[in-house]
C-alpha cells in the first residue's frame, strides 16, 4: 500500500470515529434485535449477533448493512461471514439491515454504501461476526454435552464432538447459543485455510433476478398506497410562483395535487393517471439565477480559468524551472461534460407517514442521512423512522445523495397528501434532475528531457466541488481543495520528478454528485490521454514509457505488463484496427486496460475488444470482480462514446435514451479480465474499471487515425475521414 | 373493461383502454417483475410477450391485449427451469438485475424463433434492451448457453 493511501485511510478512520463509527465489538452482541426482525419467515430465528440469525429450520440469515446495487455484496458479505461460521452454504440467505449505529460503515461512521469500500471495510468484521457465532454455537453444544469446547468442531451447520462423533445442528443450538456471551478475543482463520473466500461462488440473488421476484423500491406496494409524480422546476434552483391544477384534477384517477418545496406533486391511483395529470398542470416558475446557465459559456469560462493559477493541490520539485529547461514542451486541453447516472430503475420512494412514526421503502446508498432527512421533514426523531433498504436497480452514486433529495421530497409529498404514497421519477425526471458528474476542463503542460522522458508535468483542473457545503466537507475538503476534484491527478503513480497540480472550483446552480469513480472518471481520461501525447512527443511506445515511469510501482507495473501481454501489445492487427493502453489507480486498486479500436469512414468508433488487468488485493468472489470490471468498462464506454448533459438558458437539453444514449449490445466489445493474485487486504472493484477505458479508446483512436481525442464524448464528426 | 390472459390466467381490467399495458400489469395486476425504465420503448425493461411476440409494454395500450395471451417474466417457467433462466443462473448474468426481466423476455422470443442464434442474431434481437450495469458480454454467453440447453432437451 502506498504511503498516500495509508495516510488517506487514517484520515478517514479518524473522521469516521468522530462521527461515532469504529469497530465496537460490544455492540454486536445479541441484545440488539430490531423490531423489523419480528417478521422473519425462518422458524424461530435466534440472533447470534447483529449480523447473523439462525432459525430452528436451519436457515442462516446474514444481515447486510451495505446496499446491493449490482456489485454482488449480498453474496460477498455472506461468504466472508460463513467462511468462519461454517454453516451449510445452501442454507445461507441474506437480508438488508435496518438503520442503526451498529450497522455504520467502519470508515465513514454512518450507514452507507459507496466509494468501492464495502469489501475493503467489512473484510474483517464479517469474518469476526461469523467466528463469534461459531464460537457460541460450539459453546452451547459443549455445555449441553458437558464436554470441553476444545474437543468440538464446526462443520456444515453442525457442531461435532470429535471424540464421540456426537452431532447437533446449528438450528437446534441457536437459541441456547444466543444467550452465551461471546469472548472478546476472536481468532480468525489463516487465509490459506479459506474454503469459500477466494473461490468463484454463484450469487445468492441471481435466481430472484431471473423470475421477477427480486424486490426493488419500485416494486413496493402497500395497502392504500397512492402514486405521485412531481413537476420540478425547469431550471436548477427554480421555485413555484403559482399553479393551476384544475385540468390535472379532472383526469380520472387523480386524487390530489399538492405543492411541495421541490415543485407540484400530482397524486393518483397509479402511475399513469399521475403522469397524465402532471402533463395538464399549469405552473408559473420563479426561475432565479439558474435560468442563465449555458454550458457553452461555462466551457469558455472554464477554458480561460484553466490557464490561470489555481490552488496548489500537489507540488513536487520545481516544475516551472523544469519546464523552462526542457528540450521540448507540449501543452493540451481536455474536457468532459456533465453526466447523469441513469440507473435503469428510476428513483422512487414509498413513504407511510403517521403521527408518531414513519416507514420508508427505497433503494438507498445513504441510509443514515436519508432517515435523518425524512425525520426532519416529518417532525419525528430518526429512531421513529424505519427505513427498509430495497434492492437498488443501479446506484452509481446517485442514491447516496448528500441532500437526501428523493427521500426528502417523498416525505414532503406524503406529509401533504396525508396518505401512504410512492413517488416515482420518470426517465426524463432522472436525466433532467441534476446531481450530475461535474463538467471538467483540464490544462496540461509537459517538458521532456533529451531522451524523450517527461521531467515536468503541470495540470490545472477546473470544475465544481462535490463535497463543499456537505457533511463530507470537514474531511473531504482541505484548504479549499476537494480531494475528489484532484484524485487521480494529484496522486499519479508515475515517477515524474517535477509535478504540479492546481485546482479551480467555480460554483453554479447545477447540483453535482459522485458518479461511479467520481473524480477518477475525468482524471483517468485526461491524465492517461495526455501521457499518451507525451509518449508520442518523446518518440516512445506508450506502453514502454509507462513501464519506465512505473519502475517504482511494482503492483501497477505488474497489471500493466499483464494487460499488455494478454492483449498481445505490439503484435499485428487487421488493417484499420489499433490498440490503446491506459492505467489508473483508484479506490486503492490497480487497473490497466488495452482497447482494440477501429474508426469507420463516417467517424463511428468501433471498440472490438478490451483487455483488463486488475490488482484489488485478495478477492472474495473472483467472478464478481470480473463482473464489476466488465460492467465498469461498459459504463465507461458509454461516457467515452455517447453521453453528455448540456444546458441552455438553464434548461437541460437531453431527456431520455434517444438523446442520452447508452452503449447497447451491438456496441459492447469482447471483454477479458485478468486478476493479479494477491495476498494484500482487499481493495475496491465497483469503480476502478471505469476510468481507464475512455483513455484506452482515445489512445487507440490516435494509433489508428492520428487524430487526438481531447474531449468526451468522442464525436464521430471529429473523426470523419476527409 | 378489457379481458385477456396473463400467464395463462384470465383477467379483466377496468383501466382506460389507452393506459399502457405496463402500468396495468404493475399497478392493477400487481405483477412487478416487468419494469419501468424509459416510457418510450427505448430501453426494453418493460418487455412482455403478446401472443408470443416481444412487446414494449410501456407504449402498448392495454387495448392491444384484448383477447390475447400476455406472458410476463413471472410466466416463462414456474420453477426457474426455462433454458434462459438456467443459463442466466449458471453464468451469473445479473448485477443490479433491474433490466434482466426485459432481457430474458427479448431473448426468449429470439430463442423460440432461432434455436442457434449467431452473435449477429443476438446483436439484432437484443440491442433494444439497455443494461446500465454492462452485463452484455454475459447475456451473449448465456443466450448461446441457453440454446445448447434447449437443444439438449430436444428443442423447446
Amino acid at each position: 500500500m502506498s504511503v498516500a493511501t495509508e495516510m488517506k485511510r487514517r484520515e478517514f478512520l479518524k473522521a469516521g470515529a468522530a462521527l461515532g463509527g469504529g469497530l465496537l465489538i460490544s455492540l454486536y452482541v445479541p441484545e440488539f434485535v430490531p423490531a423489523a426482525w419480528a417478521t422473519d419467515s425462518a422458524a424461530k430465528p435466534a440472533a447470534l449477533n447483529a449480523f447473523v440469525r439462525i432459525g430452528t429450520d436451519e436457515t442462516v440469515t446474514v444481515i447486510s448493512n451495505h446496499s446491493e446495487m449490482g456489485q454482488g455484496i449480498y453474496t460477498s458479505l455472506p461468504m466472508l461471514l460463513n467462511e468462519e461460521l461454517e454453516a451449510d452454504w445452501a442454507r445461507v440467505r441474506v437480508e438488508s439491515s435496518p438503520v442503526d449505529a451498529v450497522y455504520n460503515h467502519t470508515v465513514f461512521g454512518i450507514m452507507m454504501t459507496g466509494g468501492s469500500t464495502t469489501t475493503n471495510s467489512e473484510y474483517d468484521r464479517f469474518r469476526q461476526m461469523g467466528a463469534m457465532a461459531r464460537i457460541v454455537l460450539i459453546a452451547a453444544a459443549a455445555q449441553s454435552w458437558n464436554v470441553d469446547p476444545q474437543t468440538c468442531r464446526a462443520e456444515k451447520s453442525y457442531v461435532i464432538h470429535t471424540p464421540t462423533s456426537r452431532r447437533a445442528s446449528y438450528g437446534s443450538l441457536a437459541e441456547a447459543a444466543s444467550k452465551i456471551a461471546p469472548p472478546q478475543d476472536i481468532p480468525l482463520k489463516d487465509p490459506k485455510d479459506f474454503t469459500l473466500v477466494g473461490k468463484p461462488v454463484h450469487r445468492l440473488d441471481t435466481p430472484s433476478k431471473t423470475n421477477g421476484t427480486a424486490q426493488f423500491g419500485l416494486d413496493v406496494y402497500i395497502p392504500g398506497m397512492l402514486t405521485a409524480v412531481v413537476a420540478r422546476a425547469p431550471v436548477f434552483g427554480g421555485k413555484v410562483a403559482s399553479f393551476n391544477a384544475d385540468q390535472a384534477k379532472a383526469i380520472p384517477g387523480v386524487v390530489n395535487v399538492v405543492q411541495v418545496p421541490s415543485g407540484v406533486a400530482v397524486i393518483a391511483k397509479g402511475f399513469w393517471p399521475a403522469k397524465l395529470g402532471r402533463e395538464k398542470l399549469e405552473i408559473n416558475w420563479d426561475e432565479g439565477p439558474g435560468a442563465g446557465i449555458s454550458t457553452v459559456e461555462m466551457r469558455e469560462k472554464y477554458s480561460t480559468m484553466s490557464k490561470t493559477p489555481g490552488l496548489v493541490a500537489r507540488k513536487v520539485g520545481d516544475p516551472a524551472a523544469a519546464l523552462a529547461g526542457a528540450v521540448k514542451t507540449i501543452t493540451a486541453e481536455y474536457e468532459v461534460p456533465y453526466l447523469a447516472h441513469c440507473m435503469m430503475e428510476p428513483l422512487n420512494t414509498v413513504v407511510d407517514l403517521h403521527e408518531d412514526r414513519c416507514e420508508i421503502w427505497t433503494g438507498s446508498q445513504f441510509q443514515t442521512g436519508d432517515r435523518a432527512a425524512a425525520a426532519k421533514v416529518a417532525g419525528l426523531k430518526p429512531e421513529q423512522v424505519t427505513l427498509h433498504t430495497m434492492l437498488l436497480g443501479g446506484g452509481f452514486g446517485r442514491r447516496a445523495n448528500v441532500a437526501s433529495d428523493f427521500v426528502t421530497e417523498a416525505t414532503e409529498v406524503a406529509k401533504a397528501a396525508k396518505a401512504p404514497v410512492k413517488v416515482v421519477w420518470t426517465r426524463e425526471d432522472d436525466i433532467r434532475g441534476g446531481w450530475y458528474r461535474p463538467m471538467w476542463y483540464d490544462h496540461f503542460a509537459a517538458g521532456l528531457d533529451p531522451n524523450g522522458n517527461p521531467v515536468a508535468w503541470t495540470h490545472t483542473i477546473v470544475g465544481q466541488s462535490i463535497m463543499t457545503g456537505t457533511m463530507f466537507e470537514s474531511f473531504g475538503v482541505k484548504d479549499g481543495i476537494d480531494s475528489t476534484s484532484v484524485e487521480g491527478a494529484a496522486d499519479i503513480l508515475y515517477g515524474i520528478p517535477n509535478l504540479q497540480v492546481e485546482l479551480h472550483s467555480p460554483k453554479n446552480e447545477v447540483p453535482v454528485q459522485w458518479w461511479r469513480s467520481v473524480g477518477h472518471s475525468h482524471t483517468g481520461f485526461s491524465v492517461e490521454a495526455f501521457l499518451d501525447e507525451v509518449a508520442h512527443a518523446g518518440g516512445k511506445d506508450p506502453y514502454q514509457l509507462r513501464r519506465t515511469l512505473l519502475a517504482n510501482q511494482p503492483r501497477m507495473l505488474a497489471v500493466l505488463d499483464l494487460a499488455a501481454q494478454k492483449a498481445n501489445w505490439g503484435s499485428a492487427l487487421p488493417v484499420g484496427r489499433a490498440r490503446g493502453i491506459a492505467t489508473h489507480f483508484s479506490f486503492d486498486s490497480y487497473v490497466a486496460q488495452v482497447a482494440e479500436v477501429s474508426v469507420e469512414k463516417d467517424g463511428t468508433v468501433r471498440v472490438h475488444r478490451v483487455v483488463a488487468a486488475v490488482d484489488c488485493g485478495r478477492t472474495v468472489n473472483p467472478d464478481t470482480v470480473k463482473a464489476q470490471l466488465e460492467g465498469g468498462i461498459v459504463f465507461g464506454l458509454t461516457a467515452a462514446l455517447k453521453t453528455e448533459i448540456t444546458l441552455e438558458k438553464g434548461r437541460v437539453q437531453q431527456r431520455n435514451f434517444n438523446d442520452y444514449p447508452m452503449v447497447r449490445m451491438f456496441e459492447s466489445p469482447v471483454i477479458e479480465v485478468f486478476i493479479v493474485p494477491s495476498t494484500e487486504h482487499p481493495t475496491g472493484v465497483g469503480e476502478p474499471g471505469v476510468p481507464p477505458v475512455a483513455p484506452a479508446v482515445a489512445n487507440a483512436i490516435f494509433a489508428a487515425t492520428g487524430k487526438r481525442v481531447r474531449r468526451l464524448p468522442i464525436k464521430p464528426e471529429d473523426l470523419r475521414s476527409a | 373493461m378489457i379481458s385477456f390472459t396473463v400467464n395463462g390466467k384470465a383477467v379483466t381490467v377496468e383501466d382506460p383502454p389507452s393506459t399502457p399495458l405496463l402500468w396495468v400489469i404493475r399497478d392493477s395486476l400487481n405483477l412487478t417483475g416487468t419494469k419501468f425504465g424509459c416510457g418510450m420503448a427505448l430501453c426494453g425493461a418493460c418487455t412482455v410477450h403478446i401472443d408470443g411476440q416481444a412487446v414494449r409494454s410501456c407504449v402498448a395500450p392495454v387495448s392491444r391485449a384484448e383477447g390475447k395471451k400476455v406472458t410476463t417474466i413471472e410466466g416463462i417457467s414456474p420453477d426457474l427451469t426455462h433454458p434462459l433462466q438456467q443459463a442466466w443462473i449458471e453464468i451469473d448474468v445479473p448485477q443490479c438485475g433491474y433490466c434482466q426481466s426485459g432481457q430474458i423476455m427479448s431473448a426468449a422470443v429470439l430463442l423460440a424463433e432461432n434455436s442457434a442464434p449467431s452473435d449477429e442474431d443476438i446483436d439484432e434481437a437484443m440491442s433494444g434492451n439497455i443494461c446500465r450495469c454492462g452485463t452484455y458480454p454475459r447475456i451473449r454467453r448465456a443466450i448461446h448457453r441457453a440454446a445448447e440447453i434447449q437443444a439438449q432437451r430436444g428443442g423447446k
